[in-house]
């Protein structure tokens, strides 16, 4: 048992941490310390960055231009990338659509889309819920219909993050309603020019539109961009979910603004005189949070530890807890720096790009209390933490 | 970065696991605690034939050189068995002072006594006003005819009724709270002068209030540096948070085992209650915070021989923050999911939940760590 990295661990952490110091956009890195919305361009334009070096899809197998790095590499990558702060290379191609595609795809596919993920060239977005189905998402009713060579979708998807810059849309369809819900499922790539596509969007209480709804009205779909076999979307989808154990927890994202709410605190005065950061019972509740953030981060390390050996199959304990607290903990985080400012945090100030208006209060305020009410999907998205808990008492406790 | 035990370090678990299982199932525990001491003369010497007294010492002291991994592993192993000896008085606390300040001639004289267990030691340390503060130390140990005099009280002496001797922090210059000026003596618990009212403790060991009136010491009695005791208090302390962050993680697997399976078997309307939403969430909840209390433990158990005082102290800190919580709450919930029958003495989940509440006031509670990390900054620092 040996909890320090190697000299090479370290080493390839400063090889990391000296690219996206040297790499990273100035303006990107300011908009993600302010926690800032970023515009395509900016994603765009840092994937390809990340894409020139080749570490775009360090995780994708190395024909497909992934790096063969060590799960621990992987590891303080994504830490670093998210201390930065540097955005993630768009996670619906990368993460979801893009390792579905290798794992089920055909070589036309995967020759076809590949390529164009790594770069960026499409952008992404995900059709899994529909209106009618959140947690139970097995019961979804978009229906996909052969007609000749090509599927006609009918159907309604909603939640879809950032479609209004989609240019695909990977979907789960209903191709078989007669059979048990879970096993008339497809999974279909989807042209978002597609004549009958519609986007609208969904403001979320933050006053962001990240969210939209997706309408499919006698969308034509060819057939060769069905993916795997006929009625095994839910498979496809279950592995899609599992994919990502390690990167669920968001440890660096949590380190960073961890870091952030102590250069407010640092600042903000705490009445007579003193700071923020003088507070003791204001530190405490840092500390409290750093505290089950460090155990996290060490919990991740065991599950990280655990897949350098290939071992068991079966979901470690430990990273069933990664998405849950992970979760929790970022929730925490983002509601002690919308108290940090204090009353400051009231002024409803939209994304100030392009304003010439001066900030009402110290210019870091602003996006704070926003992100606090926005941060509150942490805990629903990707399966509720009560699903999880769900899921949990189920596979690991047996209940 | 690994999380492996060695081959040795599997072999010590199994051996141990395999020891707790077979002599110390409830019922056996219910008759070591009624001996004397309080706990078993015979378990305490099978301990010594296994190596397990000296586990912690160099060779050459009649030990096995074992690292914090091996307390931890060992640990664990006796938080799941409720374990009544006083390792941690003899071992982990006084061994462990003796191993790091020790004089030659105390640890030979000491040290392979321990490990035969043919000598148990306890440490009194804490007094009535400190809490948890250890500078805050009243005891005097003033300089006379060549040697010393010690007078003072000291309270809940983990063990203290049983010990043959002790190792006292006394006073030897300055006042309460210096860190200077505290010193480390060696003192024969039948000495003259010394009072010991033993007592059980809420969760079925022993302590015990000890009293020094005009108690003589000789020149050789001073353990360590004189006046500069505090370092090591601190790391041995340090060391032995470590150790019952292991005790406590084994206490909590146990509840958490112990309430799985009675969610599983106990039935009311006409199902398991494991069938139930709000009892499932609950227990996936005590999974989680089990794991994070393991994870923690194991960051403790690295930082445990650190040299790095301050960085030791953040991360133990810290650890025993998670721990205090963790066992609170894994306690509380294991009672509350296993209904009236977790509230009976005859059942064994009360004696795990009794146990892990008082790990929690050990070497300072959550309250205290989490007031230490936050004065040190926390624990995210700048890149």
């Amino acid at each position: 048992m040996d909890l320090r990295f190697t000299p090479e661990e370290i080493a390839f952490r400063n090889e990391v941490r000296g690219f996206f110091r040297a790499a990273l956009p100035p303006d990107i890195r300011r908009k993600m310390v302010d926690g800032r919305h970023l515009a395509k361009a900016d994603i765009v334009r840092w994937q390809r960055i990340l894409n020139e070096k080749g570490w775009a899809v360090p995780h994708w197998p190395r024909e497909w231009g992934g790096t063969g790095w060590t799960p621990i590499q992987h590891y303080i990558f994504q830490e670093e990338m998210q201390q930065a702060p540097a955005p993630q290379p768009l996670a619906f191609g990368v993460n979801m659509v893009g390792p579905v595609i290798i794992a089920f795809g055909n070589d036309a596919q995967k020759e076809r889309y590949l390529p164009r993920i790594r770069n960026i060239d499409d952008w992404w977005c995900q059709g899994f819920s529909e209106p009618g189905s959140g947690s139970d998402l097995a019961s979804l009713k978009t229906s996909a219909k052969r007609v000749g060579d090509s599927y006609i979708v009918n159907g309604q998807k909603t939640w879809t993050t950032l479609a209004q810059h989609a240019d695909m849309i990977f979907c789960l369809v209903r191709t078989d309603p007669t059979v048990k819900k879970q096993e008339g499922i497809s999974f279909l790539l989807i042209d978002m020019k597609s004549p009958g596509v519609t986007v609208r969007p969904i403001v979320t209480m933050d006053g962001g539109a990240e969210v939209n709804e997706v309408f499919f009205d006698e969308v034509k779909v060819p057939a060769a961009n069905f993916v795997g076999e006929e009625n095994k979307g839910w498979d496809y989808a279950k592995y899609l979910l599992g994919n990502e154990r390690t990167g669920i927890a968001r440890v660096g994202v949590s380190k960073e603004r961890i870091r952030r709410l102590k250069e407010l605190a640092a600042l903000e005065p705490a009445g007579g005189g003193a700071r923020m950061i003088d507070d003791q019972r204001f530190r405490e509740k840092i500390a409290a949070v750093e505290i089950e953030l460090k155990a996290l981060e060490m919990t991740q390390l065991r599950v990280v530890s655990a897949e350098r050996h290939g071992r068991s199959k079966k979901p470690d304990p430990a990273s069933s807890i990664l998405k849950i607290k992970g979760s929790e903990i970022q929730q925490t985080i983002s509601e002690l720096l919308m108290e940090v400012v204090g009353p400051y945090a009231l002024p409803d100030q939209p994304d100030l790009d392009g304003s010439n208006e001066p900030p009402i209060g110290p210019d870091y305020a602003g996006p704070l209390a926003p992100t606090y009410f926005n941060w509150r999907k942490i805990s629903i998205y990707g399966g509720s933490n009560e699903i999880q808990r769900n899921i949990i008492a189920k596979a690991i406790l047996g209940l | 970065m690994d999380f492996d035990l060695t081959e040795e370090q599997r072999l010590l678990q199994e051996s141990v696991g395999k020891l707790i299982a077979d002599e110390y199932d409830f019922e056996k525990r219910k008759g070591y605690s009624k001996e004397p001491a309080g706990y078993s003369a015979e378990r305490w010497a099978h301990y010594a034939e296994l190596g397990l007294l000296g586990l912690p010492f160099p060779e050459r002291l009649g030990g096995s050189g074992g690292t914090p991994v091996e307390t931890m592993i060992l640990m664990e192993a006796f938080g799941r068995g409720l374990v009544l000896e006083p390792y941690l008085a003899t071992v982990i606390l006084c061994g462990g002072l003796l191993r790091l300040a020790g004089s030659r001639a105390q640890q030979q004289e000491l040290i392979p006594a321990i490990a035969a267990g043919k000598l148990r030691l306890a440490f009194a340390y804490a007094e009535r006003q400190s809490r948890y503060d250890l500078a805050d130390v009243a005891a005097t140990a003033r300089s006379a005819g060549g040697g010393y005099m010690l007078d003072g009280q000291k309270g809940v002496v983990l063990h203290g009724d049983s010990a043959d001797r002790l190792i006292v922090s006394a006073r030897t210059a300055g006042s309460q709270p210096e860190a200077e000026g505290i010193s480390l003596f060696l003192v024969d618990a039948r000495a003259d002068g010394v009072s010991v009212q033993g007592y059980p403790t809420v969760d079925g060991l022993r302590a015990a209030e000890i009293g020094f009136r005009d108690v003589k010491l000789g020149a050789d009695a001073l353990v360590g540096v004189k006046d500069r005791a505090l370092p090591v208090i601190s790391r041995v302390i340090d060391g032995a948070t470590a150790a019952i962050a292991a005790e406590a993680v084994g206490t909590m697997t146990a509840m958490h085992e112990l309430t799985v399976d009675y969610l599983k078997t106990r039935r009311q309307f006409g199902v398991p209650i494991g069938s139930f939403q709000a009892l499932q969430h609950r227990a996936v909840d005590m999974l989680m915070s089990l794991e994070q209390a393991r994870s923690m433990a194991y960051l403790a158990t690295m930082m445990a021989d650190s040299e790095d005082a301050a960085e030791r102290r953040r991360m133990i800190s810290a650890a025993k923050v998670q721990i205090g919580r963790s066992a609170r709450f894994v306690g509380q919930q294991a009672i509350q999911l296993h209904g009236g029958i977790g509230m009976t003495m005859e059942y064994k989940v009360g004696h795990y939940f009794k146990r892990a509440s008082m790990i929690d006031t050990l070497f300072g509670d959550a309250d205290h760590h989490l007031a230490i990390v936050a004065r040190a900054g926390g624990l995210t620092d700048p890149i």
